[in-house]
């Protein structure tokens, strides 16, 4: 009987190690000046650089170096005084020099770490997850694989390389093994890779999207007996490429090496890879002899020291952490938890806090973008981000409901009117001639017209059936075309009635 | 005298993804004593403390601006294809990992 | 008109006594002659040389002001990529490529108005010292057909001896400039390294390579030189300085009061006895125009060869990685259904000579893991210890001095078989490599025992080129002056063309 996930990790302790690679937003690539747009048409983003072609020399982007001390800094690593680039021989066809310029022992950042808190049985817990190293290399091109079955690379008849990605910069950061985590690793991973992207996020150095493959993890998992001292055989999972994989991943990768070494079995060291569709890992394909990358310095790129000054100057640049600033929004704005997850969610917190920042109540803010602006995006299936409406129109909103210009009903169709471009809240209420009726005598004239043409239910009401006014109040609503203050309706309307 | 066996030299052509004849694989293996001799002179001196030159000229941190210059047209890019389809390079099944 | 100096030609061409086209039918005519028995050139582009002729030509006639060499026909080594121009470095693997690119070399001598009129052969991939490693046969020393015009340069250096061209481009990783001028009677230098742009030479070892120039003279060579150094923003090696005054000191040529080092370890035992005799003349010389001679001692170049061969190896099985078959050149094996991987490597076998596949297994050797420090490394650290005993040596002298290469011209086929023996006609000119300065080879006379010329050695510290110019041009004016005229004008008749 193989054992559920309980209990293996009541007989074993699980040791992680993560590998993230995330793409740089740079404008041009590492070692070239080739764009970086993603989806461009195959092969039309390349140069004798980054196709390898003969004599073809690698100059480094300033920007990739900058971008990756930032992390180094945001992930609390050293950065090297001095720094080289190296070179990783290995032949495969979508790498066109048939090395890969990276770094080896000497990269720029080193010795940090990241903090990530999850939800444990016993409450909010802390992990630190140690970092190794972030260094910098360069992105592979793609293959399309054509013939046999499935469009999968085994028992394909040819493969179709576009080098477009060829040579986009990317940084690897290697965690130290992260022991300790138990029944937790799964989550701990997710969190640490959400942290990571995040932290990436906040620095604007990357679009860190899994699903584009501008942030990309492998996950080195093994298992130890409880009282073990010496770690176990890792396998090392590739192609994981959504913060939910990652946790599906590292839990699959535990039950099937449980299950190996219940039955007496070994593990193999071996690469892995993901599928999205079952949750489970496949063997990649066994190499035929052990790789030896026979790394050295390439003699084409010069060492990279960069200045204390300079790192310091960058170091200031720094945004706050996420997972602190989390922490200080959600006390800040006292928002419940369910709530607050709901807007990590929905990637709303700049915009909220945007808001607040112009003045905007939070609790209203929050309930403008999670609501209705929400609701649009989702209908007209875009990004909040993407649509027309800013912190700055919503803050305007929510000051013209307060002061009783508008009332919610209106403000929903402000909203409408500023998503359809027709200017600020101001602007559309103007041009809309959108105003809240107010005058008693107008709401009077509706509210005597509405019970003379329903007197049976206004009848109702002067009985004492209260209830009944619910359809009397929409009635004098859609008499006054919304405009029409509706608490203000029912006060005019149940004293009419003598209520 | 340094040798390697036949079998290195299948070895390190396999690293280096040459097809090598049984000939050719000897051929190597026999004259690669001398070489290795001759190469092997840079232990004879102490080194310790020595600092290794990868770069003959002191130059550091040369780096370009972040600014996008006009790529090859995908015409010039594969102009040099041994086979191509749909503006990419066609190359036989690849047998390595996904 | 062929016979004369490039420098005699561009009076002539300034002078509107001959045109561009003339000049350049002229040369393209001699190599109709001559070339069958010299086999300097891979590639005639003689469509090309003509249009750039006369496009100089009518920038002459419409007073536009034109560089020193413009409309002087040139050969280049076929290592150079010129866009449209078949590039081959030399080997198999690339047959029928044409760059979409020109290197910066091609650029400059295009924009000074310099006519290419083809590519030149050489050892495969600048591996050999002899042109015999060729993958298209080898070429011939002008002096005598029977014997090498050494290499790699050897079809550049043959061209230039055998009237061909006035000027050649050659690259120097281990002596390929210096050691080929010296077997053919002509001068060739290689100029400090980073002070000609790698970008689009095609490397063999990325840390030793360096473009240069041949001509007949000293004065031709500096004009050569002036026109192809300088920085290139395309090469991250490329040193950001102006470039020295070569030209300038070609036209000084005056050695009052220069010290001038002979290294200690650069002669005697296994130099030839008739380059030793016209090497101590030339001190003599030297001597008796005001020079004064030192000796130095430089104790760690008795381990130059070993650690240049295993430096360049190592370099070239990586940079040569690139030659897979996947986006350029040849392709073999592609058939029933053969992998990738086993195409790439029936390519390599097919497309790679002897020599080249040699170097690569060895590199391959040096760089594995186990192997690194014990070889790899090592070489580098005694290139530290080259580069200190040149600074030691350079605070005694202000040039160095050697005889370029231990023997004259030797039999084609004679050392073919034998690597070792081929790899030693490179001790002298090696160090110069491994240290990253510059030298020169120019005429010393003719051996006693065999009539064929001799080659001596000046060498510079990084970035003091004219050094080499300055002591070069007084040498080569004492030695005309004592032969009647420069030693290339001695040279045997060639029986296509009648001098």
């Amino acid at each position: 009987m193989a054992l559920n996930y309980e209990e293996v990790v009541a007989k074993y302790n699980p040791v992680l190690g993560l590998e993230v690679h995330v793409e740089l937003n740079t404008e041009s690539k590492m070692f070239c000046s080739c764009a970086t747009t993603f989806g461009a048409e195959p092969n039309t983003q390349t140069c004798p650089v980054c196709l390898a072609l003969p004599g073809a020399l690698p100059v480094v982007n300033e920007k990739a170096i900058e971008s990756t001390i930032k992390i180094g800094l945001a992930l609390n690593c050293k950065i090297a005084p001095y720094s080289r680039f190296a070179r990783k021989n290995y032949f495969y066809p979508d790498m066109p020099k048939n090395f890969q310029i990276s770094q080896y022992d000497e990269p720029i950042c080193f010795d940090g770490y990241v903090d990530v808190e999850i939800e444990t049985e016993e409450g909010p817990k802390q992990f630190r997850i140690e970092v190794e190293r972030v260094h910098m290399e360069e992105d592979t091109g793609k293959s399309l694989h054509v013939g046999g079955a499935t469009g999968r690379i085994h028992g394909a008849d040819y493969s179709l390389l576009d080098y477009n990605r060829a040579g986009i910069p990317l940084v690897e950061i290697v965690t130290k093994i992260v022991p300790g985590t138990g029944k937790y690793a799964p989550e701990v991973a997710k969190a640490y890779v959400a942290e990571l992207r995040d932290i990436l996020r906040g620095l604007g150095v990357s679009d860190v999207k899994m699903e584009q493959g501008s942030l990309r993890c492998d996950a080195n998992v093994s298992l130890m007996l409880k009282d073990a001292t010496e770690l176990g055989t890792r396998s090392e999972t590739k192609n994981v490429n959504s913060l939910r994989s990652v946790e599906r991943a590292i839990r699959g990768e535990m039950l099937r090496h449980a299950e190996i070494l219940e039955t007496g079995g070994k593990v193999k060291q071996e690469t892995r890879h993901f599928q999205e569709d079952t949750g489970l890992t496949r063997s990649g394909r066994s190499k035929e002899q052990a790789e030896d990358y026979r790394y050295f310095p390439d003699p084409d790129l010069v060492p990279v020291t960069p200045a204390a000054d300079w790192i310091e100057s960058l170091r200031a640049t720094l945004p706050e952490r996420p997972s602190i600033r989390r922490k200080r929004l959600k006390e800040q704005w006292a928002v419940p938890d369910k709530e607050f997850e709901a807007m990590v969610n929905a990637d709303v917190l700049d915009i909220v806090e945007a808001t607040v920042l112009l003045g905007a109540d939070s609790t209203k803010a929050r309930t403008w973008w999670l609501g209705e602006v929400s609701r649009i995006a989702n209908d007209q299936g875009v990004a909040i981000a993407d649509l027309a409406i800013t912190p700055a129109h919503v803050a305007e909103l929510i000051s013209l409901v307060a002061s009783g210009e508008l009332t919610d009903k209106l403000a929903r169709q402000v909203v409408e009117g500023v998503v359809a471009g027709e200017g600020t809240p101001s602007e559309v209420v103007a041009k809309r001639g959108i105003k809240v009726v107010n005058d008693d005598g107008a709401l009077m004239a509706a509210i005597e017209k509405v019970c003379a043409a329903q007197a049976d239910t206004a009848e109702k009401v002067r009985g004492g059936h209260l209830p009944a006014a619910g359809a009397l109040i929409g009635a004098v609503m859609k008499e006054t075309a919304g405009q029409a203050d509706a608490a203000k309706v029912r006060e005019l309307l149940l004293k009419y009635l003598g209520q | 005298m340094s040798t390697l066996s036949r079998d290195e030299v299948a070895k390190l052509a396999g690293l280096a993804r040459i097809e090598m004849t049984e000939a050719e694989l000897v051929e190597i293996a026999s004259q690669f004593g001398t070489i290795l001799d001759a190469v092997a002179r840079v232990q004879e001196l102490n080194l310790d403390g020595v600092k290794a030159t990868s770069h003959p000229q002191p130059l550091e941190n040369i780096a370009r601006p972040d600014v996008v210059q006009p790529s090859l047209t995908p015409e010039e890019a594969l102009s040099g294809a041994p086979a191509q389809e749909e503006q990419r390079f066609r190359v036989p099944q690849i047998l390595g990992e996904e | 008109m062929i016979f004369k100096t490039a420098a005699e030609m561009a009076a002539s061409l300034a002078a509107k006594e001959v045109s561009s086209v003339e000049l350049t039918q002229a040369h393209l005519d001699r190599i109709s002659d001559v070339d069958g028995d010299v086999k300097a050139f891979l590639h005639v582009d003689k469509e090309g040389a003509l249009a750039q002729a006369a496009a100089v030509d009518a920038d002459r006639a419409a007073g536009k002001k034109v560089s020193p060499l413009a409309g002087i026909p040139l050969a280049l080594k076929d290592v150079l990529a010129q866009k449209g121009i078949p590039t081959t470095a030399g080997s198999k693997i690339l047959q029928g490529w044409k760059p979409p690119y020109d290197s910066t070399v091609v650029s400059k001598l295009k924009s000074a108005g310099v006519v290419i009129l083809g590519k030149t052969n050489m050892d495969e991939f600048a591996m050999g010292s002899s042109t015999e490693n060729s993958g298209y046969g080898p070429t011939f020393n002008p002096w005598d057909l029977t014997r090498t015009p050494g290499g790699s340069s050897g079809g550049s250096s043959a061209a230039v001896a055998a009237f061909e061209a006035p000027l050649a481009i050659g690259s120097d990783t281990g002596g390929s400039i210096r050691q080929p001028a010296a077997l053919t009677g002509i001068v060739g230098v290689r100029p400090t390294y980073g002070a000609v742009s790698r970008y689009g030479l095609i490397a063999y070892s990325s840390s030793l390579d360096q473009a240069g120039p041949f001509g007949r003279t000293v004065l031709d060579t500096a004009m050569l030189h002036e026109i192809i150094a300088g920085h290139d923003a395309h090469d991250a090696t490329s040193i950001n300085a102006p470039v020295p005054a070569v030209v300038a000191a070609a036209k000084s040529g005056d050695v009052k009061g220069m010290k001038v080092g002979v290294i200690k370890q650069l002669q005697g035992e296994g130099y030839q006895k008739g380059v030793q005799t016209r090497f101590t003349e030339s001190l003599d010389l030297l001597a008796s125009l005001g020079a004064e001679i030192v000796e130095v001692d430089c104790p760690s170049f008795e381990y130059a060869l070993a650690a240049y061969y295993l430096i360049a190896p190592s370099e070239c099985s990586s940079n040569l990685a690139r030659f897979d078959a996947m986006r350029y050149g040849l392709r073999t094996g592609d058939e029933n259904g053969a992998s990738a991987e086993a195409v790439m490597a029936a390519t390599r076998d097919a497309g790679f000579g002897r020599e080249v596949k040699r170097r690569i297994i060895l590199g391959t050797y040096a760089l594995s893991s186990g192997y690194y420090d014990a070889y790899y490394g090592s070489a580098q650290k005694i290139r530290t210890l080259i580069i200190q005993d040149y600074a030691k040596a350079f605070a005694q002298a202000d040039v160095l001095v050697s005889p370029t290469a231990p023997t004259t011209a030797y039999k084609i086929g004679e050392k073919v078989d034998d690597p070792m023996a081929m790899y030693l006609g490179d001790v002298a000119t090696i160090p110069v490599n491994l240290a990253g300065i510059c030298g020169m080879s120019l005429p010393a006379g003719l051996a006693d025992e065999d009539n064929l010329p001799v080659g001596f050695q000046i060498m510079a510290p990084a970035m003091q080129d004219q050094r080499l110019y300055q002591a070069g041009a007084a040498l080569e004016a004492g030695l005309a002056s004592k032969w009647g005229g420069t030693l290339i004008t001695k040279a045997p008749a060639l029986k296509g063309g009648a001098k």
